[in-house]
């Protein structure tokens, strides 16, 4: 299987699904002409033409907006916000109007958007770029959300997304781009709501999306290595529809869980997951639902320090040897 | 043009109005008169305590949304903020489903989900009824860009306030039109008043609002509302320019609203604005009384139609408050449906994962 970057998964994705359906329609701020700002558009303007691949102004409200009026006369735009932390300015079109038109109208009206961009903090580049809104909008019922953490999943996950009938929003993460996995050639589509067991493990559960995946993959191996603890990971890749059955049998078996979690502790996706444990599988736990989410506070510019903010190996190690 | 010299013309002899028969004309009579009727009863179920939230009138302004919707064809679309039961009249909706969704009954137009704010009827080409001030304008944008891409000859009608006008969503709309020729047409419906402030106190004004597109090249024209003869002849020449050569315009209708901003506004009368201000424009300018004389004067309408007209749009507006007090409310299990289509339809992707968080 082709090992390729995360980028040029969700790249193909597009591809694959501008040419399976004339009405997808890739709009955003470069990424046509200037092939995307972090080139996950590569290439598709000088193939599909302005069409199907559309640059516009810096007006994040009025070209989200523009994506769900066109949605609802069927069309299936796919947006990019340059940084999901861009997502503030047209906060009133995603939340009210792609989030609850279909409510509102009583079902009479669909808004299939995909909205996408990179949604991650540790690039240095102060508190107004680095924020992770998966929990804000996943607080949202009308929303779907999905967070990728490798290409392989990206590209799957991507294609549901477009293909599926209610707005959702795709998680990306600038540090991922460049990463490499496998990818087979022929195609595939990953389900929204079902989780992904990353790694199997006994002794506890750490569960993740996005790029925390990789950090309790990594602080796993060194559980093993280290400390003969044996770690499950289990990856969400949707927080919303989310999949309990997966998280809830892992700690079942393991009977701990540390939630492993970019967001900011306050309400964030991890808080919703601690309470889903607690609920159902209060019995089957021999410890209290450990947390390792961002530092909370604005994310730090400093670039020998922003790296400490978001979570790291050793936390995720001391949080889980605090319960093992 | 200027708001005098468009008031020395006949706008009855615009092509668009020439060539209307008696009984078209009659209909666009009826048309405001229905909206006239709809609102008086739904002010007094409000009144009543009957219905909840708010309830935004539109009386005194039902020229605006007739005459505007008169002229939609197969392709023309409409969308308009929370002021919305004229518009939803205009376009066809029934007065049953109209006060039902007022009741909050299951069998309103959004099955009580929305609310007096929010009606909608896409098989009507009409998507609402939005509750944020402004919010609806890049979507009407977007209907607009729907229609180009799919090739149809066809224009969105984005209707606004004068409230709305002071948003930014609104100016980044107006950019992305002009920039990308789509064919919208924004309607500034100026009533004067955004709630409590009146438009001296929160706009800067040279000539008019409409006049602000300027900064984008994009055309635009003032002109008087109350006449529905003139909202139709400005409002033609807007939609064949967007239908001829895909190009944005706004539109800015004098008018004026009897009620305050919302039911529960009591400072409209004696507070913002004079009892005085109010009794003058009913008297001289109500749209529903200048075109009953128009027609009476064109020998097309007698007093005795016109309380016929009257008398039946009242009747069913009573018989559309019967209807929805009859009707059933929506049940707690209704909470749950129409928030995600997948669910609805119960498909694979609807029956995967969880995605409602109650216990």
């Amino acid at each position: 299987m082709p090992l390729i970057e995360y980028r040029d998964a969700l790249n193909q994705a597009f591809a694959e699904e501008i040419e399976r359906d004339p009405n997808v329609v890739l709009i955003g701020e470069e990424v046509a002409q200037y092939d995307g700002a972090y080139k996950v558009t590569r290439g598709l303007w000088k193939k599909y033409g302005d069409k199907r691949v559309m640059d516009t102004p810096i007006s994040e409200a009025a070209f989200i907006g523009m994506g769900v009026g066109a949605s609802m006369l069927g069309l299936r735009p796919v947006m990019e916000l340059m940084f999901w932390s861009f997502a503030t300015v047209a906060y009133d079109q995603i939340v009210n109007n792609a989030g609850q038109i279909r409510y509102m109208s009583g079902g009479l009206i669909n808004c299939p958007i995909v909205i996408r961009g990179p949604a991650n903090g540790g690039t240095n580049v102060g508190a107004t770029h680095s924020h992770t809104p998966e929990n804000w909008l996943a607080a949202i019922p009308g929303l779907k959300v999905v967070s990728a953490a490798n290409a392989y999943d990206a590209k799957g996950l991507m294609k549901t997304a477009i293909r599926d009938n209610d707005p959702v929003m795709f998680m990306e993460n600038t540090l991922l781009y460049g990463e490499k996995y496998e990818v087979p050639e022929e195609e595939y589509l990953i389900p929204l709501g079902l989780a992904d067991v990353k790694r199997e493990g006994t002794d506890v559960t750490l569960v993740a999306h996005g790029r925390a995946v990789l950090t309790a993959l990594k602080a796993a191996e060194l559980l093993a290595a280290e400390h003969d603890i044996s770690a499950e990971v289990v990856d969400l890749r949707s927080i919303r529809p989310l999949d309990e059955a997966t998280v809830l049998a892992s700690v079942r078996k393991t009977h701990r869980a540390v939630l492993v979690d970019e967001n900011k502790p306050f309400c964030g996706v991890s808080s919703q997951i601690s309470s889903m444990i607690m609920e159902q599988a209060f019995d089957d736990l021999d410890a209290p639902v450990g947390r390792v989410c961002s530092l909370d506070a604005p994310a730090i510019y400093s670039p020998a320090v922003e790296p400490l903010q978001l979570p790291t190996p050793d936390r995720i190690i001391k949080k889980v040897r605090e319960i093992c | 043009m200027t708001k005098s010299a468009a008031r020395s013309v006949d706008h009855a002899e615009a092509p668009i109005n020439a060539n209307l028969s008696s009984e078209e004309k009659i209909q666009l009579l009826r048309g405001m008169v229905r909206i006239r009727r709809f609102e008086l009863q739904a002010a007094k179920i409000y009144n009543a305590g009957k219905m909840g939230g708010f309830l935004h009138l539109y009386n005194g302004q039902e020229s605006v949304a007739v005459g505007t919707t008169s002229l939609m064809g197969d392709n023309d679309h409409v969308i308009t903020a929370y002021r919305n039961h004229g518009h939803a009249l205009a376009v066809g909706m029934s007065m049953n489903e109209c006060m039902a969704e007022l009741y909050g009954k299951a069998t309103g137009c959004s099955k009580g989900k929305g609310g007096s704010m929010h009606f909608f009827a896409p098989d009507k080409n009409y998507w609402g009824g939005h509750g944020i001030v402004g919010g609806q304008t890049p979507l009407g944008l977007g209907l607009a860009y729907g229609l180009k891409y799919k090739g149809l000859t066809g224009a969105a009608l984005c209707f606004l306030g004068d409230g709305a006008v002071n948003q930014g969503c609104f100016y980044e709309s107006l950019n992305m039109a002009s920039l990308f020729e789509l064919p919208v047409i924004y309607i500034i419906e100026n009533n004067k008043y955004s709630m409590g402030t009146s438009m001296e106190r929160s706009s800067v004004v040279d000539k008019c609002l409409a006049q602000r597109a300027e900064a984008f090249k994009i055309e635009w024209q003032q002109a008087g509302g109350e006449d529905i003869y003139e909202v139709r002849a400005v409002t033609k020449k807007a939609i064949d320019r967007a239908h001829k050569e895909s190009k944005p315009m706004v539109l800015e209708f004098d008018t004026y609203r009897y009620y305050g901003h919302s039911v529960a506004d009591a400072k409209h009368k004696g507070g913002y604005r004079q009892e005085e201000e109010i009794e003058k424009y009913k008297k001289e300018h109500d749209p529903i009384q200048l075109f009953k004389k128009r027609l009476i004067a064109e020998k097309v309408l007698s007093e005795e139609q016109f309380e016929a007209i009257d008398a039946g749009e009242k009747a069913e507006a009573i018989a559309a408050s019967k209807f929805a007090e009859e009707s059933p409310s929506p049940t707690e299990a209704n909470i749950f449906e129409d928030v995600y289509f997948e669910v609805d339809r119960q498909t694979e992707a609807g029956r995967t994962g969880r995605h409602f968080f109650n216990n």
